[in-house]
């Protein structure tokens, strides 16, 4: 039988604001435990929260990104349920009215095909602290966890799509999609490994051209692109394979370990959780008129859509190319600044070294060690012929050294590119001179087949220049004495 | 409405709350008291009556992105019960 | 010394009769001499608050005395205190001493008042009679085999024995209102919002008033003075400008129109509390007030209503205490579900335990529209009623609780029975309004209390009609026996 493969996501994005959803303690990653969890987000007894208008702003910019209704009043419940990351035991969290009602997102797969993905809403709420399972603590021979609530409180959107996504391909790029969209709104800082996008995938199978839902599974928490299609991919396979031995798919949470690459799923689940969410008291409805929202819609920064059609206009760029450096804001920065000597130039480096180095290294463009306006300076003295291409390939080492600057690094190692015409003349004449079983060979050859004996005189010519020689130079004298020679 | 021992357990396994045997048929019988109590709601016509989660009209007022907090993790983890580098601990968590 | 009211400690004070140190190691001695009888403080900060009393007595010898520099007053325990243990009348709490103070805290202490110590309640404020507290029962210093009612049962009772000049208290569902009339005192509480719940330990958030008890009306309006402040950290605190509640006091009351809702004056009331409100309402009527008959046509409603909201809000608000980050944490739990079940199952007393899952299944799924959107729907009603009454009326009275101190254990162990003492006062949680009671005669020699309520924000007139009463009648000028 043939499966559809029917998703739905669930995306947990951090906000970026300094301080948490309803108290003032910092939001910055990495301090060290429970020194930025204040008294009310340690839940501690008489304490209140009150919201940060920032993370309503947020919110707003991301509806309005995806001409989604913004709801005027919205409201904040409490989803209750214990666990030791959860200080309250319950979450605030928004469940009748969210402050983002339904929208859209646009995907492109890499046929060029293009899909709309529907958002059913997007929410405010607090995101909780993390359990600490390694650490080597026991009491009494009992094996501890250590709670760190440094998190807790941190504030999220919580984006729930349609099950409009028929598979993997689909949902990796509606994610990178929602990626693009949050990091070039600037609401969040898109850092991956930290944890700032987490995704849930709701997952069924169903007989192809059926209408009817399968039941679903939701593999929770995964936090990169990669996971995403690998426990996707892992998850239909499971549901196909029981189906087809005559199984049921059990509705269930499940956990997906990208070390591992297996999945299971979680503990303690047959039992349906009940959240008895009901209407927060310590807060009152929140309320914005259209003033304040058309305030908001004019901060508007340019989105992924229209970045992408700009750099195709205005550097050329091809439709694959600026799809590439559009999708990430960060990315999208470097490339405009990068831009400046040649743009062509600048997207193949940024594309080709620049992304191989930072995968390699595990490295954020915004933390790359070599500046957008390094690489500018770099192509400058590419496209004005100072340098050669394996030569930039030295500078931008040395730059990611940090040795400084292009013209730093090329005064320092002597790396300027010989285009004195007379003395690569003289250097053609000496290597034609050394070379007459080569000179004689490439005399007698057939026409056709001469342009792949130049090789031979070119390494020689760059081996005597010290590499320094610029190769377009050495190939037209090279090419000019060789004619006369015939 | 009647609530038996069984609905009685499954609250408190909700509430996270350890029953004692010797008052727990006491407990189911104060409890459905007080059901009944409220079950006088029922009686009453509602029909199109906006529920009131508030008992002002007031709405919420919201607070700028300041970090006005400063860490005080010796204060608060003096009164602890079980801490450990800086972490709270707890029997460990299996997800 | 301690027959004092507020007024007369503050302007012996200015008048320098006394030093505050004199007058707080006065009322120390009672509370170490007394209280050992009506067990009506938890903690005593003997110490701290003959420090604070030197500290005053400095600061007003060079010329800058703040309204309450130097007088001696109690917390409630249900305030948080910075490095005194606020224990919530709980099991959970006695060991918790919390390292940031509630505004209500902070704003008597900017006005140098001397904390005598943090007074008995029932356990999360929940009860009506102060047998809940983990601490033992709050004795009625008028009969020591009654209840002083509560949740501020210790608040209330403290003052009728003059142990404090006044207290600090919380109103919920009565929990002032009900206890100040047992005891015979007079005690506020104030429009939802209008006192800051930061720091106060929460029981039911959207019905949660913090307010004064005192001897006096006159003193009420003091305390409400210091009491009352917009709150940038409560999000339910309104900002509106804080009147001064001691101007109007004297207002003459010809031409108000008091409001007899008669459906506070049907089965259940005693005999001799009706008696005495009646009395209380002929004295109005004396002063120049007309008499209006209202009805509130679901009155009915709010003890159920309530009994929906308050355990529903209370289970999720005291879903925090779990034995992790502060609080009591059972004896070597054996995993983490036997950490949350024993440290709550051994932490928490009968009826908060009770009301807590009285709160789960009314939210829990296929009851939360029945019971809790239902209760909601009911509470609109419920205010509804009250605005339409205001319409017609400036303050509404009848009486506080149905009937006088009741014996301990004599509700037994039916909650309801319990329940049906705040039937009078819980209407008013649910609409947000603010209600008092003030002493107004005596049956078997046990206090009743005359309730007044007022409009949203209207606690300037509440103050002025009960002020009015007093200086017209000496209920509240009465003493227990021995007492004086």
């Amino acid at each position: 039988m043939q499966w559809e493969t029917v998703i739905g996501l669930e995306v947990h994005v951090q906000l970026a604001t300094k301080s948490k959803i309803f108290s003032g303690a910092s939001t910055a990653f990495g301090a060290e435990p429970n020194t930025q969890a204040c008294a009310i987000d340690l839940a501690m007894p008489g304490t209140l929260p009150v919201p940060n208008e920032q993370a309503f702003r947020d919110a707003i910019m991301f509806g309005l990104a995806i001409d989604a209704d913004i709801a005027h009043t919205s409201m904040f419940e409490r989803k209750n349920y214990f666990y030791p990351d959860l200080p309250k035991a319950y979450q605030t969290t928004q469940l009748e009215k969210p402050i983002v009602g339904r929208g859209h997102v646009e995907i492109e797969l890499a046929d060029g095909s293009k899909k709309s993905i529907r958002i059913h809403h997007a929410h405010l709420e607090e995101d909780a602290g993390k359990s600490l399972h390694e650490g080597s603590f026991e009491i009494h021979g009992h094996g501890m966890s250590g709670i760190d609530l440094n998190r807790a409180g941190t504030p999220l959107i919580e984006i729930v799509s349609e099950p409009d996504m028929r598979g993997a391909e689909d949902a990796v790029a509606f994610a990178r999609k929602l990626h693009s969209i949050v990091t070039s709104l600037g609401i969040c800082d898109g850092n991956m490994s930290q944890g700032s996008m987490r995704f849930d995938v709701n997952i069924s199978v169903r007989p192809l051209g059926s209408d009817s839902f399968g039941t679903r599974t939701e593999t929770k928490n995964l936090n990169s692109f990669k996971f995403m299609e690998e426990a996707i991919a892992l998850e239909v396979a499971r549901q196909i394979e029981v189906i087809e031995d005559g199984g049921k798919v059990i509705q269930e949470t499940r956990l997906y370990n990208g070390d591992t690459k297996k999945a299971r799923a979680m503990r303690s689940k047959e039992e349906a959780n009940d959240y008895r969410y009901f209407p927060c008291p310590d807060l009152l409805p929140i309320v914005f008129d259209d003033d304040y929202i058309q305030a908001i819609r004019q901060t508007l920064p340019e989105l992924p859509d229209a970045r992408r059609d700009r750099f195709m206009d205005q550097y050329g760029l091809s439709h694959y190319d600026a799809n590439i450096l559009s999708g990430d804001a960060h990315v999208a920065r470097y490339f405009e600044t990068a831009a400046g000597g040649d743009a062509k130039l600048a997207a193949n480096w940024i594309m080709g070294e620049l992304s191989a180095r930072l995968n390699a290294e595990d490295i954020a463009i915004q933390n790359c060690p070599v500046s957008a306006e390094q690489l500018a300076g770099m192509i400058a003295r590419l496209v004005d012929g100072t340098i050669s291409s394996k030569m930039a390939k030295e500078v931008f080492d040395a730059m990611w050294n940090g040795e400084g600057s292009a013209d730093d690094i090329i005064e320092a190692r002597g790396l300027k590119q010989v285009s004195d015409s007379g003395a690569i003349e003289a250097l053609v004449n000496e290597v034609i001179a050394n070379s007459p079983q080569q000179l004689d060979n490439y005399r007698s050859a057939d026409e056709a087949k001469r342009p792949k004996m130049l090789g031979y005189f070119v390494g020689q010519i760059m081996k005597a220049s010290k590499g320094q020689a610029n190769p377009q130079q050495v190939n037209e004298v090279l090419l000019k004495k060789l004619n006369e020679l015939l | 409405m009647t609530i038996e021992r069984a609905d009685i357990e499954k609250l408190a396994e909700l509430a996270r709350i350890e029953l004692n045997e010797a008052t727990i048929a006491e407990t189911t019988k104060s409890i459905a008291d007080v059901l009944a109590l409220v079950d006088q709601l029922q009686a009453a016509d509602t029909e199109g009556v906006e529920p009131m989660a508030h008992p002002t009209d007031a709405v919420q007022r919201l607070r700028p992105d300041v970090v006005t907090e400063t860490n005080q993790r010796e204060a608060f983890q003096a009164i602890a019960p079980v801490t450990e580098a800086g972490l709270y601990l707890v029997p460990k968590v299996i997800e | 010394m301690h027959n004092k009211t507020l007024a007369d400690i503050i302007a012996g004070l200015n008048r320098g009769e006394f030093s505050s140190v004199e007058i707080t190691r006065h009322f120390l001695d009672r509370i170490q001499q007394l209280d050992g009888r009506y067990n009506s403080f938890i903690t005593v900060t003997a110490d701290a608050a003959l420090a604070s009393a030197a500290d005053a007595d400095r600061q007003r010898a060079s010329g800058s005395a703040p309204l309450f520099c130097g007088v001696p007053m109690a917390h409630k325990d249900i305030f948080c205190t910075n490095g005194v243990r606020t224990s919530c009348g709980s099991k959970m709490l006695d060991n918790f001493v919390p390292p940031y103070d509630a505004t209500v805290v902070e704003n008597f202490a900017h006005a140098g008042a001397v904390i005598l110590g943090k007074t008995n309640m029932d356990e999360f404020a929940m009860g009506s009679s102060n047998e809940t507290s983990y601490y033992g029962p709050v004795k009625n210093p008028w009969d020591i085999n009654c209840v002083p009612g509560g949740s501020s049962g210790g608040s209330a009772a403290a003052i009728a024995a003059r142990l404090t000049p006044a207290a600090t208290a919380t109103d919920t569902g009565g929990s002032i209102r009900q206890p100040a009339a047992l005891c015979g005192i007079t005690g506020l509480k104030p429009t939802y919002g209008r006192v800051s719940r930061w720091g106060m330990i929460a029981f039911a958030s959207s019905l949660d008033q913090g307010g004064p008890m005192a001897r006096t009306a006159e003193d009420c309006a003091l305390m409400l003075n210091v009491m009352a402040s917009f709150d940038p950290k409560d999000s339910t605190s309104i900002d509106r400008p804080v009147p001064d509640y001691s101007i109007d006091l004297n207002q003459p009351l010809s031409g108000l129109k008091i409001g007899i809702p008669r459906e506070y004056f049907g089965e259940g009331l005693n005999p001799g509390t009706e008696q005495a409100v009646r009395d209380a309402l002929a004295e109005y009527e004396k002063l120049g007030a007309t008499l209006v008959e209202v009805s509130l046509p679901h009155s009915h409603l709010a003890v159920p209503a309530y009994y929906v909201i308050a355990p529903a809000e209370a289970s999720a608000n005291l879903s925090r205490f779990d034995g992790v980050r502060y609080g009591y944490r059972c004896e070597n739990p054996k995993d983490l579900r036997d950490l949350y079940m024993r440290s709550r199952g051994e932490g928490f007393g009968e009826e908060v335990k009770r009301r807590i899952l009285v709160g789960a299944y009314c939210l829990s799924a296929g009851y939360y529209d029945a019971y809790y959107r239902k209760a909601q729907q009911v509470r609109r009603l419920i205010k509804q009623d009250f605005v339409e009454a205001f319409k017609q009326v400036d303050v509404i009275m009848g009486p506080t609780s149905p009937s006088p101190a009741f014996a301990f254990g004599s509700k037994g162990s039916d909650p309801v029975a319990m329940y049906l003492e705040d039937v009078y006062t819980i209407a008013t949680n649910l609409a947000g309004l603010p209600g008092m009671s003030v002493p107004c005669g005596l049956v078997d020699n046990k206090p009743v209390g005359l309730q007044i309520i007022g409009d949203y924000f209207d606690e300037a007139l509440m103050l002025n009609v009960a002020h009015l009463f007093q200086r017209a009648t000496d209920w509240h000028q009465r003493a227990p026996e021995g007492l004086a």
